[in-house]
């Protein structure tokens, strides 16, 4: 009986690799400290991708309206810093209340359906969000964004021009979530979100309430991707209608498709890749840049199907 | 223990259901049989909630759960498998029938403590495999695991809802003959106190694990008696085992 109990504990030890990882997150200090602000970049997409990874990898919601959430955090955290608080931890706090809100109102109706009807409801309800965004202009600043934001320090470190606060600040809270989102999917209920991306329609017949799960996980997530959004606000002072666009949405999607869904690292690894491909393809060639991420993904998803880690279990599982 | 009064159903001007009425007494051991189409596992998914009736009510214990939806009935006690493996493919048999348990005692909602810490649950979980001898099995994914032993799983699955009654779909649909007495063995092994409805097609089976037997043809029940009677009866063999009278040589 203990083995069967050791077996699960097995499965939820931290691996060596994630040893290495974290401590290896602090080298751009070191070693590019030029592009920090590109990796405070990375890290708060990849804080993002991880929050789509909770739903989309571990219950099986496919979003393409994920930016909804986002967006409210970013906007949220903007307005609060401008007109009441400065104050970032606060504002976090606040960003991800509200976008859990928004969350757990819109998962009502996200819960009942599937496969293309919720890519058809999730793209709905994104654009909603944006378009009442640009047409509310006396408060969110429309097409021009907000402006005009300034964030107090952060336990008295300012946010500097090389954005060594903001990379600190982004990764430490990334952390965290990180650490919240492994804990979530080690617990009964994370094993309840894998029962249901696997057999949605098994569930009832083992007394589970199915609905209230994913109402939860959702929640969960919108929280996640809100503190994400506030994070991208308070590291540039600015928000803008791209928060809550579609092509933010997309992106964050094939982000973790790119790393692979349902790995807990998939996001991160996949936003790692992702932004510096982009940043160097937009370097090397400014106007068509997007070619070559084109090539990237369809190589990718051609030769390694479940994403670059899944490929990688599978090539440790072969050497073994 | 479970009960139907005149339940119907049907599909447009398909008639499904009609006046279904039976009463399966605790600890007893139903087979349903008839042939294909009859109507046997629509009377599963109605009893179970997964369909709604037009008409008619299920009462399991003393209570009418008509109105209930599937996973209230479950946690009630009525559990069911299914005649096509219904399983979670990318876990493993031990983490499914953890998180069947964990369903019932109301903790699958809780995600600040980490699985292991569940270890009651877990050891549930491993004596109920272990108990329909999947013990050696439960670590591997369910998808790797052979047929028959996904069709076990099922059961296991079931069973770790701790039902009162039990209804089984063709538990051993698709299992080499040798192998599905062997699971009917474990069937009968079951606790007295479970109440079990099973269809099935294998009449040898049928006969000899069933303490009564209903039989039903185009959504109506056309008879229900003991095993003896069901073999004498005329209408049965005619409608149903016309070819099959060996089976009762």
């Amino acid at each position: 009986m203990a083995s069967a109990n050791g077996y699960l504990r097995e499965k939820i030890r931290w691996r060596a690799l994630e040893l290495v990882f974290w401590p290896a997150t602090l080298l751009p200090f070191v070693v590019t400290p030029d592009y920090l602000s590109l990796a405070s970049q990375i890290a708060i997409t990849a804080l993002f991708a991880l929050s789509l990874d909770l739903i989309l990898g571990y219950a099986g919601i496919v979003s393409l309206g994920h930016a909804a959430y986002f967006g409210t955090g970013a906007y949220t955290a903007g307005l609060l810093a401008k007109h009441y608080w400065s104050e970032p931890l606060a504002g976090l706090l606040v960003a991800g209340v509200a976008a859990g809100l928004v969350g757990y109102a819109t998962s009502h109706i996200i819960v009942r359906f599937r496969h293309l009807a919720l890519i058809m409801l999730t793209l709905g309800i994104g654009l909603l969000l944006a378009e009442a965004a640009n047409s509310a202009s006396w408060l969110t600043g429309g097409a021009d964004g907000l402006q005009g934001i300034r964030m107090s320090p952060l336990l008295d470190f300012k946010f500097d021009l090389y954005g060594k606060t903001a990379y600190a600040y982004s990764l430490a809270v990334l952390f965290l979530c990180f650490l919240l989102a492994r804990r979530v999917i080690h617990s009964p209920f994370g094993l309840a979100l894998r029962g249901i991306r696997e057999n949605a329609a098994r569930m009832p017949a083992i007394g589970a309430p199915s609905r209230a799960h994913l109402r939860k996980a959702y929640t969960i997530a919108a929280v996640m991707a809100g503190i994400a959004g506030a994070l991208l606000t308070h590291t540039t002072s600015t928000v803008s209608l791209e928060t809550l666009s579609f092509e933010r949405s997309a992106d964050v999607l094939v982000i973790l498709i790119l790393g692979g869904a349902g790995r807990l690292y998939g996001g991160i690894v996949g936003a790692i890749i992702y932004m510096v491909a982009r940043d160097q393809f937009s370097g090397m060639n400014p106007q068509y840049w997007y070619f070559w991420i084109g090539l990237l993904l369809i190589t990718v998803v051609m030769l390694l199907p479940n994403g670059i880690l899944g490929g990688l279990g599978a090539l440790y599982k072969k050497s073994q | 223990m479970l009960s139907t009064r005149n339940l119907n159903k049907s599909f447009g001007s398909l008639v499904v259901a009609q006046d279904i009425s039976i009463s399966v007494p605790r600890g007893a051991r139903y087979a349903l049989i008839g042939p294909n189409g009859a109507g046997k596992t629509t009377l599963i998914n109605l009893v179970t909630g997964m369909l709604r009736p037009d008409g008619g009510k299920i009462i399991l214990g003393e209570e009418d759960v008509t109105a209930l939806r599937p996973d209230a009935r479950v946690k009630r006690g009525l559990a069911r498998t299914f005649q096509i493996n219904a399983l979670f493919p990318q876990l493993s048999a031990l983490e499914s029938v953890v998180l069947a348990v964990l369903e019932r005692k109301g903790e699958s909602k809780a995600w600040w403590r980490s699985l292991p810490r569940y270890g009651e649950a877990v050891d549930e979980a491993f004596s109920i495999l272990e108990s329909l001898r999947l013990g050696p099995h439960c670590q591997r994914l369910t998808r790797e695991l052979a047929y028959g032993q996904q069709r076990l799983l099922e059961i296991a699955l079931a069973l770790a809802t701790r039902p009162r009654a039990l209804l089984l779909d063709e538990p051993a649909a698709g299992v080499p003959k040798d192998e599905s007495a062997e699971l009917f063995t474990a069937i009968s092994n079951l606790s007295r106190e479970l109440t079990v409805l099973f269809i099935e097609h294998d009449m040898d089976v049928v006969f000899r694990f069933a303490s009564r037997i209903i039989v039903m043809v185009g959504g109506r029940i056309l008879v229900e008696g003991a095993p003896e009677e069901i073999a004498r009866d005329e209408r049965v063999r005619e409608v149903y085992l016309g070819k099959r009278r060996h089976a009762f040589a």
